[in-house]
């Protein structure tokens, strides 16, 4: 059978490359849906597990290989059904999820509501060392089965979740939860097969999920080859062939790749080939705004940033940043300045809104300085600014704000960068509280909603709270919004608890990031989703 | 002989702790690598606790060492943090560096030697000052530029090449990286050929051999290369473990999953089990190289013997 379908491939691919026939019948337009195409990749970091993936090359793979029960729109970030039939809640709190009838997994297994409530206790399983652990925190019983203080787990299964039948099951959380739906299309809550229970080791060699695509080889650190799934049930069926993802270390090489036809995608446009890049590609570079944005924060558990007058200084920062000479000379206008602590991609109903920064997100030399005097100046005369100097073009920008900063301030020495050699050194010094003045911070969103870019940020001791900012007020009506059954006043509360968020500016919000694209004449239909993965399934090969 | 070799091996035991053990402890003062393992956000405290025991880094650091070393003796390099045992990592990174090293050694010696040999017998004439130039343009230009500028014109302007490298690796994917990573040591050889010729070109024994007739070629491959390639060969030696372990720019450009790749991702990703594995096996590479280079030269001259 997979002989088959291999061979079936071959003939198509060899098919397309001699006369550029169309193959697979169902094409229309010249595309070529049995033609596969080639993107750059990045080895992800940890296994391949749903609950474990926390970064964005493993989840371009999870994405093409698992449907959840709900799925963001590619275009609009809008949570829809997907393998949920429907989810029921009165008090936001208990929740009865029916799931769809007719999916399952590639190698033939149902998906029942045994395979959400298996995948989820494993996630939440302490002794299974999953990094996205705490995406099941707000279920109940969650602290028996992961410990916060790591200490033995007094449970393997989550009291809160129960099966009902083969395709109902309840979730019960600790606290009431409004968008709870909402999150539910993040990669960690995907169902899993019993194979994956079974023979773990050998899942993880070669994962098996109910999506679009099946995996059909996999090299570890070099390629992995996915191909459409014939048998996919879902409406979003793959409109190629397949992908294979090539690890490229460098994005540098990949582009070149790309200019010498070798390669068809690429997700990341290196910085150093932005100016070149609209000439070398036209129409096929895409820029695209993601659910990306750069902040600076502050550590507020050093006596100096918390005292009295500060806000004003931290304003003050904020006014003598001049973030549209930024965002245009050192990034190319691939980051638009940012207006508010969320992200455009969120959309009106979303949230988002243009502007609650106002002037405080606006450049003006003689306000900032006037400020930062009223505030009592900067602590010690000077601010550093740490970053990890390893990955991305930190560097760059922070001195350009340095810059721009020093020039506000008529000051040489008002502000310098701090780098730190290694992230995951910069990432030891946030965590053991080193921090002695703002540094680098960035958040990509898990789910498309106002909440996930508050209040894993700002709650008190949230999970990313990493400057410890705490704040009665903004705590309170993250509280209410979460309370709220009505989705539209929920949104309000938190927009309310943003301005909380400005009034103190708990962090200077820089830019919201886009994604990039550049791909080869072979390809249409390429769109970046918000989270700026390509939507594989969507593209058509001629 | 024998025992030369026999003290040469305990003589490797040091060095080889050593630099372990100084590699060890370089990747530990980097910082806590868990700390990495969550991207922009704080892993939760107790699966960070439950990682740092599961890869021992909750031990002191000398623990950890022992500990380590205890392992390397029976073949168990530790795990990477994408759960691949790093013996998995190495069985698919050195044959790919290994055909690299190979074929940069050969272009050092095929046209490094010959080059040194043409300008050390014709020293001071147009072919000598010319390659002499050319040789000082590599040796000044840094790998990556030479890199990327081949990459860019025998890649994509001209399409004689694929710009990256495949999965297999193959030798003739290797040729052009081949050549950029052997780029300056190949102009070392020349110059340290041609100085060596054409110092031993008036030499006694060369006189002898001239005077007593023999035809010029025989001269020149008998008596002058012979002697003159001691210094060339200890070099040549010397680079093997060199190129295995400096391939990480030339790995990067052409996007070689090799040796230096490996390291580079170790090295980001702050995985103190991959480095210190890949190093540990790169250290014993070089020390083996130079022991053969060592028992080499009495192939070469007879006259040196090992006590």
């Amino acid at each position: 059978m997979r002989g088959a379908t291999h061979a079936k491939w071959v003939a198509c691919a060899a098919a397309a490359a001699l006369a550029a026939t169309a193959c697979g019948g169902d094409s229309g337009g010249g595309s070529d849906s049995g033609a596969v195409l080639s993107s750059s990749w990045g080895d992800p970091q940890n296994p391949l597990e749903p609950a474990n993936t926390n970064e964005v090359q493993g989840g371009k793979v999870l994405d093409m290989i698992f449907r959840g029960l709900k799925r963001y729109d590619p275009e609009t970030g809008e949570a829809s059904d997907m393998l949920a039939e429907k989810i029921e809640t009165s008090d936001s709190q208990n929740f009865t999820i029916t799931i769809k009838d007719g999916w399952t997994f590639s190698n033939g297994e149902k998906v029942t509501a045994k395979s959400f409530v298996d995948a989820w206790n494993y996630g939440a399983s302490l002794k299974n060392n999953q990094k996205n652990a705490y995406f099941f925190g707000y279920i109940e019983g969650y602290d028996k089965t992961h410990p916060e203080d790591g200490s033995k787990q007094s449970a393997d299964t989550l009291s809160g979740l129960k099966v009902v039948d083969d395709r109902t099951f309840t979730v019960k959380l600790s606290q009431k939860f409004s968008t709870f739906p909402d999150t539910l299309g993040y990669p960690a809550y995907a169902p899993l097969p019993q194979a994956f229970f079974d023979d773990h080791a050998a899942w993880l060699s070669k994962p098996v999920g109910n999506g679009p695509y099946t995996i059909d080889s996999y090299t570890k650190g070099s390629q992995m080859s996915l191909r459409a799934w014939d048998a996919y049930p879902g409406a979003d069926k793959a409109q190629n062939g397949g992908v294979d993802l090539k690890v490229y270390t460098d994005n540098n090489t990949a582009y070149t790749d790309l200019m010498a036809g070798n390669l068809d995608l690429v997700d990341d446009v290196p910085a150093s080939q932005l100016k070149n890049v609209k000439a070398d590609l036209g129409d096929r570079y895409l820029n695209t705004p993601a659910g990306i944005i750069q902040t600076l924060a502050f550590p507020f558990y050093d006596k100096n940033w918390n005292k009295p007058g500060m806000e004003k200084v931290r304003t003050g920062l904020s006014r003598a940043i001049d973030r549209d000479q930024i965002t245009n000379t050192i990034f190319q206008k691939t980051r638009t300045p940012a207006t508010d602590w969320t992200s455009p991609v969120l959309g009106e109903d979303g949230g988002f809104k243009e502007g609650p920064c106002g002037d405080a997100c606006e450049y003006d030399a003689a306000e900032a300085k006037k400020l930062i005097e009223e505030g009592g100046g900067l602590p010690g005369g000077q601010v550093k600014i740490t970053y990890n100097a390893d990955t991305g073009s930190h560097k760059q920008w922070v001195d350009a704000v340095c810059n721009s900063i020093n020039n506000a301030l008529g000051n040489d020495r008002a502000c310098v960068g701090n780098p730190v050699g290694t992230f995951a050194d910069f990432r030891s010094q946030i965590t053991d509280l080193k921090m002695s003045g703002p540094f680098r911070a960035g958040w990509q969103m898990d789910y498309p909603l106002i909440q996930n870019f508050l209040q894993p940020l700002y709650y008190t001791n949230a999970s990313s709270n990493d400057g410890k900012w705490s704040n009665k007020d903004f705590d309170k009506l993250v509280d209410q919004a979460n309370a709220e059954t009505d989705t539209t006043k929920a949104v309000g509360l938190f927009q309310d608890a943003e301005e909380v968020v400005r009034d103190n500016m708990a962090a200077i919000p820089l830019w919201y990031q886009n994604g990039s694209a550049g791909f080869s004449e072979r390809l249409s239909d390429v769109k970046l989703n918000p989270f700026s993965v390509p939507v594989y399934n969507e593209i058509k090969v001629s | 002989m024998g025992r030369y070799v026999a003290r040469r091996l305990l003589q490797m035991i040091p060095v080889f702790i050593g630099a372990t053990l100084l590699i060890f402890l370089m990747v530990n003062v980097m910082g806590d690598p868990i700390a990495g393992l969550c991207g922009d956000r704080q892993c939760d405290p107790a699966t960070a606790a439950q990682l740092r025991k599961e890869f021992g880094l909750d031990k002191p650091v000398v623990q950890q060492y022992l500990t380590y070393m205890g392992n390397v003796f029976t073949g168990d390099f530790g795990t990477a943090f994408n759960g691949q045992p790093v013996t998995e990592l190495m069985s698919s990174a050195f044959p790919v560096t290994i055909r690299l090293t190979i074929v940069a050694i050969l272009f050092e010696i095929v046209i490094g030697i010959t080059l040194g040999v043409v300008t050390g017998l014709r020293r001071g004439r147009p072919i000598d000052t010319s390659v002499l130039l050319i040789t000082l343009v590599v040796i000044s230009v840094p790998t990556f530029v030479t890199g990327l500028l081949l990459q860019l014109l025998l890649g994509v302007e001209w399409g004689w090449i694929k710009p990256s490298v495949s999965t297999d690796a193959t030798f003739d994917e290797l040729i052009v990286p081949g050549l950029v990573l052997a780029s300056v040591s190949l102009a070392y050889v020349t110059r340290l050929t041609r100085t060596s010729i054409a110092e031993n070109k008036t030499s006694d024994y060369v006189r002898t051999a001239i005077a007593k007739g023999l035809p010029r070629r025989r001269v020149i491959t008998k008596h002058l290369l012979r002697n003159s390639l001691i210094p060339v060969v200890t070099f040549i030696g010397t680079d093997i473990g060199a190129l295995m372990g400096g391939a990480i720019v030339t790995e990067r450009i052409f996007n070689i999953h090799g040796v230096g790749y490996q390291l580079y991702q170790g090295i980001l990703r702050q995985n103190t089990q991959t480095v210190v594995g890949f190093v540990t096996v790169l250290v014993l590479v070089f020390l083996v190289a130079n022991l053969l280079v060592d028992l080499l030269y009495a192939v070469l001259d007879p006259r040196i013997r090992y006590a």
